[in-house]
């Protein structure tokens, strides 16, 4: 585990439902006072945070989601806007999803290939096929950027008085808190409420314990995945780039639950695709602590290598 | 490569301690490959397969070991397969129809229980097994006082888990779905896949009828009884999503064909459609020689075919291949494709029964009403 530091660390936990490691993670990111808690996740669920409450003694909802009802009650014009940017950017995520499939289809059949006749001349091909689809990711998520940035242009949030009255309130209870807790749920809505109130600069003053998508939005990436959906291929897809308060890796929750770890060829075509970009599996009791320099995994977190393996993650 | 029966067969002396061994040392039906050897010991003029497979002779002569009361069968079952079956054991006059008594597995259904054959690869899907870790939605009784089949009728309401009267939920009509709750294990089914978050939270109501060969067969009182009766209660009830799309009605066999027909009669009203095995018979010439009960669907479909309208916007059909219904449900997708509608259809290595309707509910549900699986990591 890290050194005891000036700077906030950033903590990254598993799920959180069944086997809760959260009072432990908080003790050990050396919390000061109480916590601020953002379940915007669960959404109009928001409320029923008892359960937390239990682990977290004395925290505060900052009700991120009931705020961003408010917002959009209160400011009509706002709210069109931020529909019709949500519509915008579904479109570009489907008509990323048909490039993605064809490239990622053309992947596996190399894999498939070089399985049953294998060559010198396949793995050259692999590798500038899956060079092609990390291209594909960074286009994505530019263009996801463009839109946004286009966005906070046009609608400047920081000057709206519905948006401007609330940040003003949530950054008067975070300041208040030794930390803040990020709770899981939908990733897209989680992330959302806490683009509108731009909680990334407040998150980087104070130690932040997250889970399942609470984690994924604190990464440069946040990444969908699933390796056997009831319906599609399962193809792992860039949603948006996250509040990068940790770099350079991406947290893959439920990963016993959502990943054929057991398959190597998904589990290399993954962390292949993502290379440099360490992909950490976050099951229960795993967790990695980010201490603004090295990434610290928790005892019995595992790491999907680039050789296909799962395995231990390694201290640095 | 030889079968273990083969290999048995070969030794020397095949004697009641032989026997025994064999018996005690493998697990019946025997499967190998393709390959399943069924096995039956008792004394007996003649034992047959009794299976269910529609192409197949239906029943099937075992050979006895001479000189022991052992006898056996080998049937080609393709991988993937699912295969209930009995045995009719004969004695003199006397013939009985019994499970396998070496097979402990067995599917039941309202007339009984059969013995199951898998063949390799068959594996009961885990979603349809209870999981500790899916939250139980819940069942509710209700009654329904029905003008229009003249009498008061029951129905359950799955509600599911943290179920909130401030959210509207999709609405998905069960036909007989007191048997899809026993034999097909529903309720399990919809508590792992809305905690698997590949299904949204569904509000379900589960009818039952007490005469269904007449009332789902293109009954124009059924059809009243869903749309003006039962949809009215139910939008009352629970908040529920007030749009077709939000809607699905599901059947099998015989309650396949009530829900096609309700949504084809009542056009606009469900736009999704989970059908399976459906009865869909119909005649291009001739009479239909599927015996009276059939005649008033055969008169639907056939209507259907010459007029399909839109009954609904997206239909999920499924059905064995071990089914004399295959080339009935085979020639229905594409009919409404033409018309317009997004079929999805899926074949399986199965029969006409409860758990192949069971093993298609993920495939089925996940399509109509896709969960937020992707977007959700709690």
């Amino acid at each position: 585990m890290p050194a005891v530091s000036t700077i906030p660390t950033v903590t990254l936990l598993g799920p959180q439902r069944l086997q809760p490691t959260v009072r432990e993670a908080v003790a050990a990111a050396h919390v000061e006072g109480c916590l601020a808690t953002i379940t915007a996740g669960w959404e109009e669920r928001e409320d029923e945070d008892q359960e937390l409450s239990e682990h977290l003694v004395d925290c505060e909802n900052l009700r991120l989601f009931q705020r961003g009802e408010r917002v959009f009650a209160k400011d009509p014009e706002l709210f069109d806007a931020v529909r019709g940017r949500y519509d915008a950017l579904r479109e570009i995520q489907e008509l990323y999803r048909i490039r993605l499939t064809a490239m990622l289809d053309a992947v596996r059949a190399l894999f498939a290939r070089n399985a049953r006749l294998p060559s010198p001349r396949i793995q050259p091909e692999i590798v500038d096929a899956l060079k092609a689809v990390a291209a594909l990711d960074e286009q994505h998520e530019q263009r996801v950027r463009d839109v946004q940035q286009a966005f906070e242009d046009r609608w400047k949030l920081a000057q709206r008085e519905s948006v401007a009255k609330e940040r003003e309130e949530i950054t008067s209870i975070v300041r208040r808190h030794g930390g803040v807790a990020v709770a899981g749920g939908h990733v897209l809505v989680l992330l959302n409420r806490m683009r509108l109130f731009d909680l990334a600069p407040l998150l980087r003053e104070r130690p932040v314990i997250a889970w399942s998508a609470g984690a994924m939005v604190l990464t440069d990436r946040v990444v969908l995945f699933h390796d056997s959906p009831p319906q599609g291929r399962g193809y792992a897809e860039v949603l948006e780039p996250g509040l990068s308060l940790v770099p350079g890796v991406v947290v893959l929750p439920h990963a016993r639950r959502r990943l054929l770890l057991d398959d190597g060829q998904r589990v290399q075509l993954l962390a292949r695709r993502f290379h440099p970009g360490r992909c950490v599996a976050l099951d229960e009791h795993s967790g990695v602590v980010w201490d603004g320099d090295e990434l610290h995994p928790q005892p019995g977190t595992r790491r999907l290598h680039v050789d296909g393996r799962v395995a231990a993650m390694e201290a640095p | 490569m030889s079968l273990a029966i083969e290999t048995f067969l070969e030794t020397s002396p095949v004697d009641k301690a032989a026997v025994d061994a064999f018996v005690a040392a493998h697990e019946f039906p025997l499967v190998e490959g393709s390959r399943v050897t069924f096995v039956y010991r008792g004394e007996a003029d003649s034992v047959l397969l009794q299976h269910w497979i529609y192409g197949l002779e239906s029943a099937r002569p075992f050979k006895r070991v001479e000189g022991t009361n052992l006898w056996h069968l080998v049937v080609e079952i393709p991988e993937g397969s699912r295969v209930e079956y009995k045995f009719v054991v004969e004695r003199g006059q006397r013939r009985e129809l019994i499970r396998d008594p070496l097979n402990p597995h067995l599917a039941h259904d309202p007339y009984g229980s059969n013995s199951v054959a898998a063949g390799e690869g068959y594996e009961r899907p885990d979603w349809t097994l209870p999981d500790p870790e899916a939250r139980p939605g819940s069942l509710e009784r209700r009654l329904i006082r029905s003008e229009a089949l003249g009498e008061v009728r029951p129905i359950q309401v799955y509600v599911p888990a943290r179920f909130r009267s401030t959210r509207r939920y999709p609405l998905l009509v069960v036909h007989d779905g007191a048997d899809y709750l026993r034999f097909s294990s529903l309720q399990t089914v919809l508590d792992n896949l809305i905690h698997r978050l590949e299904i949204p939270p569904l509000v379900v109501a589960l009818t039952t009828s007490t005469n269904r060969l007449y009332e789902y067969a293109d009954d124009e009182r059924h059809a009243r009884f869903v749309v003006d009766e039962l949809l009215p209660l139910m939008t009352s009830a629970y908040p529920l999503v007030d749009k077709a799309e939000a809607r699905a009605l599901m059947g099998a066999s015989f309650g396949a064909v009530a829900a096609l027909s309700t949504a084809w009669r009542h056009q606009g009203v469900f736009g999704n459609l989970l059908l399976q095995s459906g009865s869909f018979a119909f005649t291009d010439i001739g009479q239909n020689k599927r015996g009276p009960l059939f005649e008033p669907v055969v008169e639907f479909v056939n209507a259907l075919r010459k007029a399909p309208g839109r009954p609904a916007d997206k239909l999920f059909v499924s059905c064995g291949v071990y089914e004399s219904l295959i080339y009935e449900n085979r020639s229905l997708v594409p009919l409404l494709q033409h018309a317009g509608m997004a079929v999805r259809f899926v074949e399986s290595r199965d029969g006409h029964n409860w758990e192949n309707w069971r093993d298609r509910l993920r495939e089925g549900l996940s399509w109509l009403f896709p969960g937020p699986l992707w977007m959700v990591y709690e």
